[in-house]
């Protein structure tokens, strides 16, 4: 929480530098997450703005207005018209004055410019007020000079300072002046009470150019003489390519060449990836030689592409569904567990128990499926490896690059643009590593375009999880917690094992196992909790049942119980998830729907620094069941821009009812049986309900938003499908696992 | 190859390309007007949705060679500023999350609208439901084209 009085000392000159530009206005180059380095340069001309020893820079024109360039992209969660708020608030100048501007990443140094996760603005919310609050402070100390009077008796609000006369000066007229003035070093931060940008509606910085569709995104990017890639990757995973005939493609309409590639990708495994842990992760899609059409347009490439012949040989297990159904409950009915965390003693609670209640949730792989499908853009030249496109995590892609091609890391670029949604799949670079290998083969500036059906069977998976849970019950009072998880590659639950319930149950274990399949596996949107939210908050529903309690009664004891026993290592507040509970069961009415026919289920969460509470409502359509409401309520601290926050809550929800009701993803022999959206399904308008949010209001740093209300959703969705069908369904896609059956009430 | 001339935006525009080729492309590659997005590519997302003689078409099915002769109009060509009422109303709700799908959205809005002025709640719902928005900017949508409709009456 802010202290009373927001006053920050500390060393700003570390992090912040000014100059006066060449051109007019004053110039502020900021570095939020590392001091700067010593005796680095400020630029005074625009042209030469670098990104190596700031993050972003802030120009102020002799007209007053107002300039952000940042080079951190946007991804779908509003962080790009956030942060200039923050900036912007404390630097007090109308918002209709700020400009934001994506600049370019020309660096071999990035310093935590990671587009995504719910962390950006949490991270960002104190420096990015320090920031904007020293420049102020600049220009008030400078118009005071002026004047000569004490900086003290000047204020300054938008735009505007004024002195003890009601003399005036406009932030414009005095930067030249503050842009030689010493970095103060203690600023005073706003009152929340008194803001003005934060806590506003403010639209999507680039949503002029969303609604005329000017070119933004990766795919939309082009460069003078670009040729196009389609890459024929293995049908399997545990395949590598053994031969191919490129007789036919080649006499196709438009195409340029015919290569593979894949030599460098498996030097830098062998010889380098031990060095770099992130790469690991998509290791699997690295192995084998791929075929490329280079083509003069994309439909060319894709169309070419698909006359190739090619012959595949195993060389690994092609893994099916089956296969890790059997390996994961095989594991689950095992002992080989490691221990994440263990209160108490579960074992004995076990063996004393009147009652044990016991149920496995079992989870399916789930591709990310942005809409625009994974690209980028490639030039190789002699002195310079130019990247462009959309990627999240462009410092290891640079590293990696420069370590394939033998290059020396400052003569590799990434430049970031627009991304068609992440949802983690753009953490992962396999695609830029495609495209550099491709460009340096043809000594030609390429942009690499995976069609959908190859992004959707090449990915980077959300691993199939099953857990087992299981409540020991004593005299009717609930005594041991046991939950088990058996996952794909990598367990969730090893990163979380203080958030609810840890602490509220007095003999509480969690053990993890894990199967290791040749199946790329990684982040998913709201990792490590995406699953485990829905199959926790659904056995709590029945743990209530059979306890014969309120539901919503179970979990404020329970809170009550770490609000007594408080535990240090415990990551969620009791106050804020009961304060969620309420505003949720009052808003929603839970328990005493308004209308006949509406089937209430209610899940609580926290994840991702946010407390949420969620009740969907549903009815029955032939005997279908659709989600018609969901009420949501959230604890994100302060929220700095409602409009974005609304947009990041409802998608998160849909998204997640989507996910859990409707999308599967099965193997047979290694090969991926959806590979578009007629054999894959994504939720759709009709399948959505109207989402009503509620925060909590409050004064405490805000939290992100991207992710933490998809995890829940899950669980509330079940819980209200039980109260109209009788069904526990513990295995999702919900929708191919509900009998069809009477409905009943 | 064939020589075709495509009217598009109220300009003709002339491009040698396969017969086959779907408009999409021709759009994208050849004209560089990439406002319209490809998604899937089978017609299922409905990112890639333009107006053919007034009715939304995807281009990812629709080749070349049969649009030679009619009437297109893209996202870049929906209004001279940025400003039908389409448009107002997604700047109005601030509907894009990620903004990828949002041009085929509002393709598919625009030419419903026209044929629809007093769209029900299950009117729009019906109306958009073939547009895929993997940000789910579902309940966003909704409203605005809700907002939209009462613009244009
Ligand atoms: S790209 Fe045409 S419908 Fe998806
Ligand atoms: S806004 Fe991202 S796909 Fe619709």
């Amino acid at each position: 929480m802010e202290s009373s009085n927001n006053k920050i000392a500390f060393s700003r000159r570390s992090f912040l530098k000014t100059s006066a530009l060449a051109s007019g206005g004053m110039l502020i180059g900021f570095n939020l997450f590392n001091a700067c380095k010593e005796n680095v340069e400020m630029p005074i001309d625009l042209s030469t703005l670098n990104y190596n020893d700031f993050n972003a820079f802030i120009k102020i024109s002799p007209e007053g207005k107002v300039t952000i360039f940042a080079p951190n992209p946007e991804i779908g969660q509003g962080v790009k018209t956030s942060m200039p708020m923050l900036i912007a608030e404390e630097l007090d100048v109308l918002w209709e004055d700020v400009y934001v501007v994506q600049a370019p990443l020309d660096t071999e140094n990035y310093k935590r410019q990671l587009a995504g996760g719910s962390q950006s603005l949490r991270l960002g919310w104190e420096p990015l007020r320090q920031t904007g609050a020293s420049a102020k402070q600049m220009l008030v100390n400078a118009a005071a000079a002026k004047w000569g009077v004490d900086a003290s008796e000047c204020t300054a609000k938008q735009g505007v300072i004024t002195n003890a006369k009601g003399e005036t000066l406009g932030y414009g007229d005095v930067v030249l002046e503050a842009a030689q003035l010493e970095v103060p070093e203690e600023v005073t931060l706003k009152d929340p009470k008194d803001f003005t940008i934060i806590g506003q509606n403010t639209s999507n910085v680039d949503i002029d150019k969303i609604v005329t569709g000017k070119p933004l995104f990766g795919l939309d990017y082009k460069e003078e003489g670009m040729v196009y890639a389609s890459v024929l990757r293995p049908p399997a995973f545990g395949q590598l390519l053994e031969s191919f005939d490129a007789t036919e493609a080649k006499a196709m309409p438009g195409v340029i060449d015919v290569i593979t590639i894949g030599e460098k990708a498996r030097d830098y495994l062998e010889n380098h990836a031990k060095d770099d842990n992130y790469n690991s992760w998509t290791a699997q899609l690295s192995k084998s030689d791929k075929v490329v059409v280079i083509a003069k347009t994309t439909w060319e490439a894709i169309n070419a592409k698909k006359a190739l012949k090619a012959t595949w040989k195993d060389d690994s297990t092609l893994e099916s569904t089956e296969l890790h159904d059997e390996k994961l409950l095989a594991l689950l009915d095992g002992t080989n567990f490691k221990t994440e965390r263990k209160d108490g003693n579960v074992k004995k609670a076990f063996a004393q128990a009147d009652k044990v209640l016991e149920r496995t949730y079992e989870s399916p792989f789930l591709p990310h499926n942005t809409l625009e499908p994974m690209n980028f853009f490639a030039s190789v030249t002699a002195d310079k490896v130019r990247l462009v496109g959309p990627v999240q995590t462009p410092e290891p892609a640079a590293n990696v690059v420069s370590k394939m091609l033998g290059r020396d890391i400052k003569q590799v670029s990434v430049e970031m643009t627009r991304m068609g949604g992440g949802f983690g799949r753009r953490l992962y670079g396999d695609f830029v590593y495609e495209a550099a290998e491709i460009s340096n083969a043809i000594q030609k500036p390429v942009k690499m375009v995976s069609s959908r059906e190859d992004d959707m069977s090449t990915g980077v998976y959300r691993p199939a999880i099953k857990y087992r849970i299981a409540a020991s019950i004593k005299d009717g009072k609930l005594t041991g917690y046991h939950l088990k998880e058996a996952a794909v590659n990598v367990n969730m639950y090893g990163l979380i094992p203080n958030f609810f319930p840890a602490a509220a149950i007095k003999n509480y274990q969690v053990d993890t196992a894990n199967y290791q399949s040749n199946i790329t596996t990684g982040a998913w949107r709201a990792p490590y909790t995406n699953f485990l939210a829905s199959a926790e908050q659904s056995f709590f529903d029945e743990l209530a049942e059979e306890l014969g309690v309120d539901r919503v009664q179970l979990h404020m004891d329970l809170l009550e119980n770490v609000k007594k026993n408080p535990e240090p290592n415990i990551k969620y507040s009791p106050e804020r998830l009961q304060g969620v509970i309420k505003l949720v069961v009052e808003k929603s009415n839970y328990g005493k729907p308004s209308e006949d026919g509406v089937y209430q289920g209610l899940a609580v969460y926290y994840c991702h620094n946010t407390h949420v509470a969620e009740v969907a409502d549903i009815v029955m359509t032939n005997g279908e069941p659709i989600v018609k409401k969901v009420t949501c309520a959230v604890d994100c601290g302060i929220v700095i821009n409602p409009l974005g926050a609304l947009n990041q809550i409802k998608g998160g929800i849909l998204d997640g009812i989507g996910h859990t009701m409707y999308s599967d993803f099965v193997f047979d022999n290694g090969v991926p049986q959806s590979n578009n959206f007629n054999s894959y399904q994504l939720i759709r308008m009709g399948q959505t309900p109207q989402v009503d949010v509620h925060f909590v209001k409050n004064d405490i740093a805000p939290t992100g938003l991207g992710e933490p209300t998809l995890p829940p959703i899950g669980g509330a969705v079940a819980n209200a499908i039980y109260k109209a069908t009788g069904q526990r369904l513990t295995k999702q896609p919900y929708m191919n696992n509900l009998q069809a059956e009477e409905v009943v009430s | 190859m064939s020589t075709f001339n495509l009217k598009i935006n109220n300009k003709t525009h002339t491009v040698e390309v396969a017969d086959d080729t779907p408009l999409l492309w021709v759009l994208r590659d050849h004209l560089n007007l990439v406002g319209t997005k490809y998604g899937c590519g089978i017609g299922q997302c409905g990112a890639c949705s333009v107006h053919v003689d007034g009715n939304v078409t995807r281009s990812c099915l629709l080749p070349v060679s049969v649009a030679k002769d009619m009437d297109i109009t893209t996202i870049e060509g929906l209004s001279e500023n940025g400003d039908h009422p389409v448009q107002q109303a997604w700047k109005d709700i601030d509907v894009p999350q990620c903004g990828y799908c949002q041009a085929g959205q509002i393709m598919t809005a625009s030419s419903f609208l026209k044929n629809n002025p007093n769209p029900s709640r299950e009117d729009i719902r019906n109306a958009m439901h073939g547009n895929i928005c993997r940000c789910a900017s579902y309940n966003s949508i909704e409203e605005a084209v809700k907002v939209a409709a009462e613009k244009m009456s």
